[in-house]
């Protein structure tokens, strides 16, 4: 088919576009606009750039401290999941020992169970050890996932098998050759369950509702929901505030795309 | 293996005795690395579900205190109103939210057409709504669906349709949540869609022309048949997450909304009993009925496939 003969197809996808995009720009234009301005009919276009609704975020609430939060929860849960799930995944891809398959499937039967069967149980958890309202509390479960095992395992096995075996011959023990020639090998598949893991994590909300009530130790995704709360009909800067607050992942979407989207394509292909 | 043996075979008959050590030793490697995995899983997952189960039979005071009631969590699912109206909103949002998947094959077939360009910028854009945050998407489509200054009901007035609250009238509401839910989903279903439309081989189309079908007829006789295991797929999915609608109900339906009580699902349900009236036990029984009948929907599924599902 000619390029030129391709104009209905961008017709319509730029159509369908418009319609994913619009909620986005008017989160954006509310978010300059002022109270007035924003519950003005009908609406008014060209915003006066009150940026004060961005600067009354960060001044009001713990903003910055929840940023913070988000920002570790994120990064622990992830670290945590890379190394325990490759490391897990790469002794069921590739070691002998008893009991093996047994195991792995009993791991992978969590992948079955809603979630809410995991919350009462996790909630005394972190209530026993002392943890609700701290960022321990908030990391703990999800520094575990049977998914990622999962996806880990099924990458390590594409991988052949000759990489390993000169290191054995050398003498290097199951961890060393998985630290030193695996995990290298495998940085697709990490950065792949890195950016999914990212994602969840910044995104999550109920469990950080169960244990964190504390605003202060809240993440973004249940401090703004408190925000959404108290500020119920200042449009502009609940805007603002929703704006700063998926701005990061978006950008990390945008730079990792290539990654996420094989991530995705892998949970399709199972 | 074989070639690298024989490329270094001095090597190998240096070292028999060590390499036989560590096999041998292999299993106390294999059982240190999956170690805090196992660990991990065990405490906060596996042996959780075991305890839910049990909690399921079992009262709890606002002590903390928990004596064994037998059936009786269950006996009052039955009698339980609100409950009735969660699991009602439930299937309801799961059976709607299939909308979406004809949506995103459409999106799929057309992002899929041979030598379009700039495929990569609308597939961010359709996938923007994928990673927003949950509270940032309820936040803007709370706005949007305003009653009195939601940009919706502007749209609507300028072609003479009188909007409402959408969100707070009740016989709305649930709609307005299929909308939301539909629109974030749309990029990843058809992420999935894309991967399986690149992997349907490209001479069953030229046979297909051969044959003089044309465009439309190509798509309905090759395409949907070899693109039904990722439609199946997709199904599965969209109603396993159907079944778990909590973010945007707990946010969009916020006490005080008059359409609250009939929006709320079963995990948000769950999530208020649980966490906010502290009935642990109630709560375990309906988490574990929800787990029964997400089994139950995915065996009908599994099974139907056979009838429409066609594996290359």
């Amino acid at each position: 088919m000619r390029s030129g003969r391709l104009w209905p197809v961008h017709l319509l996808l730029a159509v369908g576009a418009a319609a994913m995009v619009m909620p986005f720009f008017w989160q954006v234009l509310t978010s300059l606009k002022t109270f007035t301005e924003a519950t003005r009919t009908p609406p008014v276009w060209i915003p006066s750039f009150e940026w004060s609704n961005f600067a009354k975020v960060l001044a009001e609430g713990p903003f910055l401290q929840q940023f913070g939060n988000t920002v570790v929860m994120t990064v622990g849960r992830t670290l945590a999941q890379l190394l325990f799930c490759s490391l897990a995944a790469y002794a069921f891809a590739r070691l002998r020992f008893p009991g093996r398959n047994v195991i792995f499937i009993a791991l992978l039967s969590v992948l079955m169970v809603p979630g809410q069967l995991f919350l009462i149980p996790q909630y005394q958890i972190v209530q026993g050890l002392g943890w609700l309202n701290t960022l321990p509390g908030l990391i703990a479960p999800g520094m575990f996932s049977a998914f990622g095992t999962f996806m880990m395992r099924q990458f390590f096995m594409t991988l052949p098998a000759e990489v390993e075996e000169a290191a054995r011959l050398d003498g290097a023990n199951p961890l060393r050759i998985f630290w030193s020639v695996m995990l290298p090998l495998a940085r697709p598949g990490l950065l792949a369950l890195g950016v999914l893991t990212v994602l969840w994590s910044w995104n999550d909300l109920m469990w950080p509702l169960i244990v964190n009530t504390d605003p202060e130790q809240m993440p973004l995704s249940a401090g703004l929901s408190a925000l959404q709360g108290e500020h119920m009909t200042e449009y502009p800067v609940l805007m603002a505030g929703s704006l700063m607050a998926s701005a990061p992942i978006i950008v990390v979407f945008i730079v990792m795309q290539k990654q996420l989207i094989q991530g995705i394509a892998f949970t399709g292909s199972k | 293996m074989s070639t690298v043996e024989r490329a270094a075979p001095a090597r190998a008959a240096a070292h028999p005795a060590t390499r036989r050590r560590l096999r041998d030793r292999e299993w106390v490697w294999g059982y240190a690395m999956i170690a805090p995995l196992v660990l991990g899983l065990g405490v906060f997952y596996l042996w959780p579900v075991v305890q839910s189960v049990y909690y399921s039979f079992t009262e709890w005071t606002l002590f903390g205190d928990s004596s064994w009631v037998g059936l009786s969590n269950y006996e009052k699912l039955f009698t339980d109103a609100a409950y009735g109206k969660a699991l009602r909103n439930t299937f309801l949002y799961g059976g709607l939210s299939l909308l979406g998947i004809p949506i995103s094959i459409a999106v799929a077939a057309l992002l899929n057409t041979k030598g379009l360009k700039l495929v990569s910028f609308y597939r961010t854009l359709y996938f923007l709504p994928v990673v927003t945050m949950p509270t940032a998407v309820a936040m803007i489509w709370t706005w949007l669906y305003n009653g009195d200054y939601g940009l919706i009901n502007y749209a609507l007035s300028l072609v003479g349709i009188e909007g409402t609250s959408w969100i707070a009238n009740p016989s709305t509401a649930l709609y307005a949540l299929v909308l939301v839910g539909v629109w974030t989903q749309i990029g990843y279903n058809a992420v999935i869609f894309m991967a399986g439309l690149q992997s349907i081989p490209s001479h069953l189309y030229e046979a297909a022309s051969i044959d003089g079908a044309g465009r439309v007829r190509q798509f309905f006789k090759v395409t949907l048949p070899l693109l039904s295991p990722s439609v199946f797929f997709v199904s599965v999915l969209s109603v396993i997450n159907g079944l778990q609608m909590f973010d945007l109900v707990y946010l969009m339906f916020r006490k005080g909304n008059p359409a609250r009580e009939d929006t709320q699902t079963v995990v948000s349900l769950f999530f208020s009993r649980a966490f906010e009236e502290g009935a642990k036990g109630y709560a375990a029984a309906m988490a574990v009925v929800l787990m029964l009948i997400t089994l139950l929907l995915t065996v009908v599924q599994f099974r139907m496939q056979k009838r429409w599902v066609h594996y290359a």
